[in-house]
């Protein structure tokens, strides 16, 4: 990270805002992935500011799975329509059509096959050589391990044995055709530096962060929110209102919430100081194998 | 110092905003308990959420070395095939933070073949933690990391001599080794700064609490140093180097040239000189998302607009118009080797330097250093981890300064060419035959309005640049 005179959030800024332009200058055809979460809401805003006045130089990616919450699709449009930012939004049409989803076939075939297969899908088809992810290190083990110019062979796994040397402020972008370079320019933030980043820069987030009286139940210890009817409700359980929000998004029948009385930043700031548990024990899918991160970035997770 | 959120939320805003930052890097040999002190560091200081603590009572007795304890070392090695070997394989960063400070660890391997992974860690960082197992003394891996930390500009080192409470916390102990790693110590550049503590990770003594278990030590914790020691940057502050790194062209209206200022201080009408082109101008806008800066510092991600239109391109520089910087076809470069495939004379690489790449051929190799008696040998090769000084001829004219003035342009990757594998770390020591430059005197400036001229709207001439 750089010397900086200024504050450690604009330390981090200034060192993501460098590599931004750093893929631009090195690759041919980048493009953000865009899952519409805290993450990258921060990530977009970096964008903007690196390349302004100019408008941001790639398209944004949203992997959907078709089970996003329905104000994540709202937020998704809403912000492509006012950025002017061109978004392509990918579904694995496979995985579609055999009517996949996480309650029938488990959060562990549907991730990959939506998620996993559907992001590989995309870059193939896009030829895309870099892909930015709002990855941050502090998230999960494997994640700790991730460089910020993270290789990928041309079938797009990740081998933590073969990764490069990244030194200084120096990444080497060279790659061959059909292979390509995941990209975090937020490695080195914490869920706490985005949330505090996103009060000082009044950055637009899915109001699914703030607390609200919303339609839950408890399943297997988490609380889910009934999103549509899709549900799969079993006979012991009943759908309540509580006043929840989320820590991370993902698709709503994985992603747990919290109950929080949080309805600000400055609240969820508080919360996050003080909270007990870490951001991931929200996301299903980390669960289901040991070292299941790990196992999903080798086979082309971002 | 310490407000609670809850009571005065914009005053811990504003003082959690101000905290510095310190990065350092944890190195030793295996099992000196790298892992070990750092899972204590983040456990004492309650960065460890409830939820990572229970897997990782579970995981303790899966992979544990301690018995039906937790093993605090568990909570880093997040690879699986770390967790299966016990082993820190790669590097990891970890982050936390006290009311004082925000700190990034690099948390890198002890394994002699993952030196290159080590260099990785500290080329980023301002401190070493270097661990030495009370039970064994120095190692080779102590000198190691201690040579290779400093080489790469670190002045701070903290020699924290770990497992006192295996040698039941003698004070002679400690006191051997801190004589031994001064006497070592000699033959380290000699301006760095070296701080012992004698530590339990283990048992958490000197980390975050002192238990009184070394009544002899009056010294501060670990945690006490690691947040008040006092940073000096060495970069030369006064010299401006901002390498062009994207130009910024949105529409005809708009040229302007992004980067991060590197070093020195950029100011509105600032006179600025451009490598390799030697022309000059003024700096009239500094741009940014959030509005024009009147001035710029170290660090800050910027986009400088000129009063001339010029042609500029990734990798040229920004200097003061009195710089002496001057382009330079060979350079004298510490290198550290990173791959299996062994440096050799006559090789050729890529090598990326402040936003430029170019191609690079090893000349002379001029000594190869033995790690464990900072000797200097005569060598034909390096090999993979191996440490030496080569002779490099650049391609092209290219602009850089000695590592020790800067740590950013003064380094660089080398790339093969075949594998695109980043296989080495260089250094620069010294610069040989600079290129002689045309005093910009010499030409007047029609002579340039000319060139300029040309070179917009007659691109597919080629125009060399000016003066080069």
């Amino acid at each position: 990270m750089f010397k900086n005179n200024t504050t450690y959030l604009r330390q981090l800024e200034s060192e993501s805002i460098y590599i931004m332009r750093e893929v631009m200058a090195d690759f041919r055809n980048p493009v953000m992935l865009y899952s519409i979460g805290k993450d990258s809401s921060v990530m977009l805003h970096l964008a903007k500011k690196s390349f302004y006045p100019g408008r941001v130089p790639f398209p944004l990616l949203h992997i959907d799975t078709g089970w996003k919450f329905k104000e994540m699709y709202m937020f998704r449009d809403y912000i492509a329509n006012t950025s002017k930012i061109e978004l392509i939004v990918h579904l694995n049409e496979k995985g579609k059509l055999l009517d996949l989803n996480p309650f029938q076939h488990g959060g562990s075939k549907y991730t990959d096959i939506m998620k996993t297969e559907g992001l590989k899908e995309a870059i193939n088809k896009y030829h895309f050589d870099a892909a930015f992810g709002g990855a941050r290190r502090d998230e999960e083990q494997s994640r700790s391990k991730e460089r910020i110019y993270s290789f990928r062979d041309s079938y797009h796994q990740w081998d933590p044995k073969k990764q490069r040397p990244e030194l200084w402020w120096n990444y080497n972008g060279k790659i061959n055709k059909g292979e390509n370079i995941r990209v975090f320019p937020l490695s080195n933030w914490t869920e706490l530096d985005i949330w505090q980043y996103i009060f000082l820069e009044k950055i637009e987030i899915v109001p699914l962060y703030f607390a609200a009286v919303r339609p839950v139940l408890e399943r297997d210890g988490l609380l889910i929110m009934v999103d549509d009817k899709r549900i799969n409700i079993r006979s012991n359980e009943v759908i309540k209102n509580k006043m929840i929000r989320f820590r991370t998004l993902g698709c709503w029948p994985l992603t747990s919430a919290i109950e929080s009385e949080a309805t600000n930043l400055e609240d969820i700031i508080k919360e996050t100081v003080t909270v007990k548990t870490s951001e991931r024990t929200g996301r299903a899918i980390d669960y289901d194998q040991k070292s299941s991160m790990e196992l999903k970035k080798r086979q082309g997770y971002f | 110092m310490n407000i609670n959120i809850k009571d005065n939320f914009q005053k811990w805003f504003d003082i959690n905003q101000k905290k510095t930052l310190l990065k350092f890097l944890t190195c030793g040999s295996v099992d000196d308990g790298k892992s070990t002190l750092i899972g204590r560091l983040l456990h004492d200081t309650k960065q460890i959420y409830n939820d990572q603590l229970s897997s990782l009572y579970i995981d303790s007795k899966r992979h544990g070395t301690q018995g039906d304890k937790i093993d605090l070392a568990l909570i880093v090695d997040g690879l699986q095939s770390e967790r299966e070997q016990g082993i820190t394989i790669d590097v990891a960063y970890r982050y936390f933070s006290t009311y004082k400070r925000k700190f990034i660890i690099a948390d890198t391997p002890g394994h002699k073949q993952y030196t290159r992974n080590m260099v990785t860690g500290a080329s980023t960082c301002d401190l070493s933690i270097l661990l030495v197992d009370a039970t064994k003394g120095l190692s080779e891996q102590t000198y190691r990391h201690s040579f290779i930390s400093t080489l790469l500009g670190i002045k701070y080192l903290i020699v924290a001599v770990n497992k006192m409470d295996l040698v039941d916390y003698k004070e002679e102990i400690f006191i051997k080794i801190k004589k031994n790693f001064l006497l070592f110590s000699k033959k380290l550049p000699d301006n760095i700064n070296i701080i012992f503590i004698p530590i339990s990770a283990l048992i958490g003594e000197n980390i975050v609490f002192k238990k009184k278990l070394m009544p002899w030590y009056d010294g501060y914790t670990l945690l006490n140093i690691l947040e008040t020691i006092k940073i000096q940057d060495h970069v030369n502050s006064k010299e401006i180097r901002f390498p062009i790194q994207y130009v910024n062209r949105p529409d005809s209206n708009f040229r302007g040239y992004s980067g991060m200022l590197v070093s020195g201080e950029i100011k509105i009408g600032q006179p600025i000189k451009i490598l390799p082109s030697n022309i000059n101008s003024h700096v009239s806008r500094i741009v940014t998302f959030d509005g024009d800066l009147k001035k710029a510092t170290v660090g800050q991600a910027i986009t400088i607009v000129l009063k001339n239109e010029i042609d500029i391109n990734r990798g040229d520089f920004l200097v003061n118009i009195n710089s002496s910087l001057k382009p330079s076809q060979e350079a004298i470069l510490d290198v550290v080797w990173m791959t299996n495939n062994k440096l050799l004379i006559g090789q050729s690489y890529d090598v990326k330097l402040s936003c430029k790449k170019v191609r690079v051929y090893i000349k002379e190799i001029l000594f190869k250093i033995d790690i464990n008696t900072l000797i200097k040998k005569q060598s034909t090769s390096l090999s993979l981890n191996s440490i030496g000084q080569i002779k490099v001829v650049f391609n092209e004219a290219v602009f850089f300064d000695s590592y020790i003035d800067n740590r950013m342009t003064g380094s660089m990757i080398f790339i093969d060419i075949l594998t695109n594998i980043t296989v080495g770390a260089g250094m620069v020591k010294n610069n040989l035959k600079e290129k002689q430059i045309i005093s910009s005197t010499n030409k007047n400036n029609f002579e340039s309005d000319l060139h300029d001229l040309i070179s917009k709207y007659f691109p597919h001439w080629k125009l060399s640049k000016l003066c080069v």
